[in-house]
Formats: C-alpha cells, sequence, structure tokens
C-alpha cells in the first residue's frame, strides 16, 4: 500500500451528503482536494509489515510533527523518537531486525503529546513478539531474562523457593497465605526484586513493618507469588506473559482477600490493565495509594524529622501509564523535615528511568546506542535540582538510579524507596 | 538424515527435594518435573546438526510424568520436527534400564541414523540410558561429547576426558551420542511460540510395554548427615595459635617444643 492512504483514521472520515462551506454549496462526491498526498517514492513494504500486525496500525498514520522527539527520553541520550521510527521504516529500513527495535521504554511520553496517537506502546510490543518468534535479533542479555523467568518465575534468575526468604529479615511477622488459612483484608503481591534484589529487600522489609505498625491485615503469596511478566509483554515474550499471568491469577483465586496491594508500578499496571482481559476480577492498589488511605494514622507514626531535600521520580507506570501522581508526593510530603522540590521533568513529562518495556534487562545494549544511560540522565536532573534524596516508589529504580549516581560522580545522591523514607521516620 | 533425540524429565533442582516417606527415594508427588539439563543440550546438537546437513529431529520420551508434553512442544518450538512419547503405567522415577529397552523398542523402527541423548541426569546420576540404547540396537556409543559432525555416512564427535584433553572419534552410523555439551548454548524458545505450538503440534503415543527390572535398587536415602561440628574459637590470633598448637599436640600430630 502507498504512503498516505492509510494515514487518517477511516473512522475519522465522514462524507456528509450535503455541505455548505462559508457559503458555498460542496455536496457531492469529495474530490481529490481531500485525499492524502501518495507518494509512490518509496519501497513501503517494511511499513506494510509493521502496520499489517495487530497493534502495529497506528505507526501509518505519523505525519511527522515531532513532538514526540522532543519528549522522547532516548531520544534526549540518543538518536531515537517515534517519528524517525516512522520515518525509517517509511524509506525502507526492517524495524524487525534494526536495533532501534528494542530501545523504547514504552514510557508513553510520546502518546501523550502525539495528535495523530501512534501508539508505540502497542506497536513495539507488537513488532517485538515477531522478531521473538523469528528468535534472530533478539539482544542475548533480554533473551536471559526471559529464560530465567519462564525457568524460576523471575527475571533475576533466583531459586522460586527462596522468594519469600527476605521475610527473614524484616524483625515482625510475615504471614504466607498457605500458612495462614483464612481470609485476609489486603493480599499483598511483593512482586520480584522486592523479594530477591537486596535494595529491593529493603523496601519490602520497610512496607512489611510499615503495614504491621498500622495494623494491616495482610498475606503474602510467598513461593506461590510469580513474575507478574509485564514488562516481558512489553519487550515481546507474550506467550511468557500469558503463562505467568494464567498462574498468578490461579494462585490468587486460591484465597481470599478484599483488595491487593502491590510494591510495583508494573504490576499495578498489569493487574489492573491486563490481568482482567484474562479473566482476573480483583481491586488492586499501588501502595503509595493505599497509604494516603491511612495518611491520618500514619502521619502521628512519623516522629523522626528527616531534614533533607528530596526530589521524587514519577514512574512511568504509574504516572502516565496510570495517572497517579498525587499519592507518593502525599506521603513524601507528610514525613516531618522533608522538603519536596520538583525537577523541571516531572508528572505527565516525568523522564523515563529506562527500565520499562524491558529497558531493565537491556542495559548493555542501550548503553552502546545512548551517549548515557538514561538513568544517569536522571540521576544527573535530579543532582541539578540540588536533591539530598532521589525518592522512587519503583522496585526498578532503586538499584538503577543508585548505580548511575556512582557512575555520573553524584555519590552523595541518596536513592530512597519511599518505603524506606517512611519506615526511617517511624522507626525514629 | 534421520535423527532422534532421546529425553526425560526429571525433579527440578532448584525446588526443596523431600525424601518420600519409605526413605528409598524422592517424594515425587512434592517435586516439579523439569527437562534434563543435558538433554537439553541433546537436543540443541542435534538441531544443530539438522541445521548443518538436512534432515528431521525426532525427539522421544517416555512419559513418567503425565507433563511429558510440554518438554516435547518446548523442544519443537526449538526446531524437532515430530515428537514422540511412550505411554504407559511408568511412574516417575522409572529406572533407566526401563526406558532404554522402552526407547530402543519405539525407535528401532524408524531407523535413525544418529541417536542423541543426555549423556546423565541429575536424578539417578546413572548414566546408563545412552549405552544401553546402543546396546538394545547393537550399535555404537560415544559418551560424553561435546559436539557432533555428520557426513557421508558417518559421525565426527568431540569427546571430554579429565584433565582438559579431548579425542576426536569417526563413527561409522548408525551410532548412539551421550551428549556432554552442544556446541552452543541451548537457545531459548520463546513461550509465545511453545504455546502456538502446544495448540496445534501433534504428538504421536506410543503404547510401552514391560521393562526389565532395574539393575539395583536403592536401599536407603538420605540427606547428608553432619558427623562432627566445628568450633570457632575467638581471640587474639596469639591465644588462637596457642589452642591450635595445644589440639594438634594433644591429637598427638605435632610435639610441643
Amino acid at each position: 500500500m502507498a504512503v498516505g492512504l492509510d494515514k487518517v483514521k477511516p473512522e475519522a472520515i465522514t462524507e456528509d451528503k450535503h455541505l455548505v462551506v462559508q457559503g458555498m454549496d460542496i455536496s457531492g462526491h469529495w474530490n481529490r482536494m481531500f485525499e492524502q498526498r501518495v507518494s509512490w517514492d518509496y519501497d513501503v513494504d517494511n511499513l506494510d509489515r509493521v502496520t499489517d500486525l495487530p497493534g502495529g496500525e497506528s505507526l501509518a498514520w505519523c505525519y511527522g510533527c515531532a513532538k514526540c522527539t522532543a519528549v522522547c527520553p532516548v531520544d534526549i541520550v540518543g538518536d531515537y523518537s517515534p517519528r524517525k521510527i516512522h520515518r525509517k521504516t517509511q524509506m525502507g529500513v526492517d524495524l524487525f531486525n534494526s536495533d532501534d527495535l528494542w530501545l523504547c521504554t514504552t514510557c508513553m511520553n510520546c502518546l501523550r503529546v502525539c495528535p495523530k496517537e501512534v501508539n508505540m506502546i502497542q506497536i513495539m510490543p507488537a513488532v517485538r513478539e515477531q522478531a521473538v518468534l523469528e528468535g534472530t535479533t533478539v539482544p542475548p542479555e533480554l533473551q536471559k531474562a526471559f529464560e530465567d523467568t519462564a525457568k524460576h518465575g523471575n527475571p533475576l534468575g533466583q531459586p522460586q523457593r527462596k522468594r519469600a526468604d527476605w521475610t527473614k529479615k524484616v524483625g515482625v511477622p510475615v504471614s504466607i497465605m498457605k500458612d495462614l488459612g483464612r481470609p485476609v483484608d489486603i493480599l499483598w503481591y511483593v512482586g520480584s526484586y522486592p523479594s530477591y534484589h537486596p535494595r529491593g529487600n529493603d523496601a519490602a522489609c520497610a512496607a512489611a513493618r510499615i503495614f504491621n505498625s498500622l495494623g494491616v491485615d495482610f498475606g503474602i503469596l510467598g513461593v506461590e507469588e510469580k513474575d507478574d511478566g509485564d514488562s516481558q509483554r512489553l519487550a515481546g515474550e507474550k506467550g511468557l506473559f500469558e503463562m505467568l499471568a494464567e498462574q498468578n491469577i490461579a494462585a490468587f483465586s486460591k484465597y481470599e482477600f478484599s483488595r491487593m496491594v502491590v510494591t510495583g508500578p508494573h504490576e499495578f499496571n498489569a493487574f489492573k490493565n491486563e490481568y482482567p482481559k484474562l479473566g482476573a476480577d480483583f481491586k488492586v492498589l499501588h501502595y503509595t495509594r493505599f497509604l494516603v488511605e491511612h495518611l491520618d494514622k500514619l502521619k502521628p507514626m512519623l516522629k523522626k524529622p528527616i531534614n533533607l531535600k528530596v526530589t521524587f521520580h514519577d514512574p512511568c507506570y504509574l504516572g502516565r501509564h496510570n495517572g497517579e501522581y498525587d499519592a507518593p508526593r502525599q506521603l513524601l510530603r507528610a514525613i516531618p523535615g522533608v522538603e519536596l522540590v520538583e525537577m523541571g521533568r516531572c508528572r505527565e513529562n516525568g523522564y523515563c528511568c529506562g527500565g520499562g518495556g524491558g529497558g531493565m534487562w537491556l542495559d548493555s545494549f542501550t548503553k552502546e546506542h545512548t551517549t548515557m544511560r538514561l538513568s544517569e540522565r536522571r540521576v544527573r536532573e535530579a543532582a541539578e535540582y540540588g536533591a539530598d534524596v532521589l525518592a522512587v516508589c519503583c522496585p526498578f529504580e532503586v538499584s538503577r538510579f543508585e548505580d548511575a549516581a556512582k557512575s555520573t560522580g553524584n555519590d552523595e545522591l541518596m536513592v530512597r524507596d519511599i518505603l524506606e523514607l517512611l519506615d526511617e521516620s517511624m522507626r525514629g | 538424515m534421520n535423527i532422534v533425540v532421546s529425553i526425560k524429565q526429571i525433579p527440578n533442582l532448584t525446588d526443596e527435594l523431600e525424601i518420600n516417606a519409605e526413605g528409598t527415594g524422592l517424594d515425587h508427588d512434592a517435586l516439579q518435573y523439569v527437562l534434563n539439563e543435558f538433554d537439553e543440550h541433546a537436543i540443541e546438537e542435534a538441531v544443530l546438526a539438522k541445521e548443518a546437513t538436512g534432515g528431521t529431529v525426532t525427539v522421544i520420551g517416555v512419559d513418567t510424568t503425565g507433563e511429558l508434553d510440554g518438554a516435547l512442544h518446548t523442544a519443537l518450538a526449538k526446531g524437532a520436527d515430530s515428537a514422540v512419547k511412550i505411554t504407559g503405567d511408568f511412574p516417575r522415577g522409572t529406572d533407566s534400564h526401563t526406558q532404554a529397552k522402552l526407547i530402543a523398542d519405539a525407535i528401532r523402527g524408524m531407523s535413525p541414523d544418529i541417536v542423541l541423548t543426555g549423556v546423565q541426569a541429575a536424578d539417578d546420576r546413572d548414566g546408563q540410558i545412552g549405552p544401553m540404547i546402543a546396546a538394545h540396537l547393537g550399535v555404537p556409543y560415544v559418551g560424553v561429547v561435546t559436539g557432533v559432525q555428520v557426513k557421508e555416512g558417518k559421525a565426527v564427535v568431540h569427546k571430554e576426558y579429565a584433565g582438559g584433553v579431548m579425542a576426536e572419534f569417526e563413527v561409522a552410523l548408525p551410532m548412539v551420542v551421550g551428549v556432554q555439551a552442544a556446541h552452543q548454548p541451548p537457545r531459548y524458545a520463546p513461550v509465545s511460540k511453545i504455546r502456538q505450538i502446544a495448540k496445534t503440534a501433534k504428538i504421536d503415543e506410543v503404547t510401552g510395554g514391560a521393562g526389565p527390572r532395574a539393575g539395583s535398587t536403592v536401599r536407603r536415602m538420605f540427606k547428608p548427615e553432619s558427623a562432627g561440628h566445628a568450633e570457632m574459637w575467638e581471640g587474639s590470633p596469639e591465644e588462637v595459635a596457642d589452642k591450635i598448637a595445644t589440639l594438634l599436640a594433644e591429637k598427638g600430630l605435632v610435639k610441643r617444643g
């Protein structure tokens, strides 16, 4: 198909039988002046291959305005944006075998500004899925994360039987649903990084102590919990996502709970928007929103002032994808002594840490195509605003930003999950 | 080229291993089963051989878990052409003598040019399935192989000896190979692809007859028992050194001057 014929969503075109514009009757069939310019200059087979995929259609709608280029976090440290992807593909570059395919973090800032609703959150997973099925161009580090997730139920490659080992470090009881044998108010889905990563463990322990202090009736799944799989889905392994979703939904449905609380925004996105398509039916909250519900009770417990300048990094999958900007900030403001400063790129325009859409497992690959890591750009921004603490609420981010703070010489910048800051203030 | 790969499933070693109530084996009901790692390498080497020389790869196993289909679908997703499972009353942990006989009987009629299987499996550390298939079929066997090249009715196989010594064998086909490692890491089969194949692939079923009895029986299976204990000595280096010297003298290992 020639470029242009599919540039306007078909449903957006209406043909009026009788139409008078500025006193002139232009009734009758629309003539050529209403048609898109048709370009026959290029071989557009490669563009057609993308737009023929379910989910890939909207790449054809791009009209090259480049609004996305201005906000794309990858373009800020490299040469990549949806508009550039469209143009290259239009000119014959094979996206299925291009390194560009693996650079998008699905942060959604492009879609936010796109007048044509070119949706990279659908395009990229659709094309990646084909690349994964063909198995030719998948970066090895990403493939390893897929393989570890398939074998062990988590992308870190840790044994499934050790998933609840972190609870030994907490110092307060954490009930496993299987042992508890009764319904709970809150089923806490801990997540892979809080369960296994040492810095993730710190946030999980902090959450357990906070929940205990608030008297929350909660339980975790322990070894019955598997990775949510959403980032693997966005990275192109849809089958792996579906397998994990089936296993998790089966585990969830074994127990009675009123609501689920999750530690991570990616899990929040998975359970809120994707699992229901596979039959899941439960209410899920990110921990920041859940704790805001308990703010009246929580506030008096926050005794120790934290006299630091704190800035907050909006996780893409909590903010842009799911519209939650206020709960994390309410929690930070509740901590005595905290001076909250906003970075330039915040809220709807928050900068991506680089970990979404599979980026968490493409660090070396992305590094080769960018002048600096996205996480490095972000910690520099935090440092530019004079922050002592970069506060986060996504389990991908603590290790990413701590590494970036070290590699950019900003060692003095502390990276803390909001859970850790609350816990510190509570413990006095 | 008719390539056959014999596979089996073993307990997932990343799980906690439980001993059964009789203390004679693993508690199979409490375990999850995965494909034997060496068999994963055998599949990879088979697919690599097919890619190099053409032919077909048939993967076969005794269904001791009721879940062999998953392993067979994975093999198909990696490039195998057909899959066969041997069914019957064969419980988890069926001994290697029985499995080798069942597989040899099932593949004899397929006239394989080369049979690949993992050199051993972590469940029994027996390493006998390959040699026994070869014996049943009356063909040569080479084990601990790290690479197979097939051409003109012969296979050149690399065998790994201790101490880093390698040997190259030229063997007339048909033969059986016990694979230690494929010459490339086993490829990843995307779950998307496995799930697609699971919907459409046909697995041939063969009913297995009675197998021979196992060559040996396990009298007792147990977790390592601590034979002694360690005592930690604290203090200054001089004090600790003095304690060590005293102990060695008490044991009669050195004389105190």
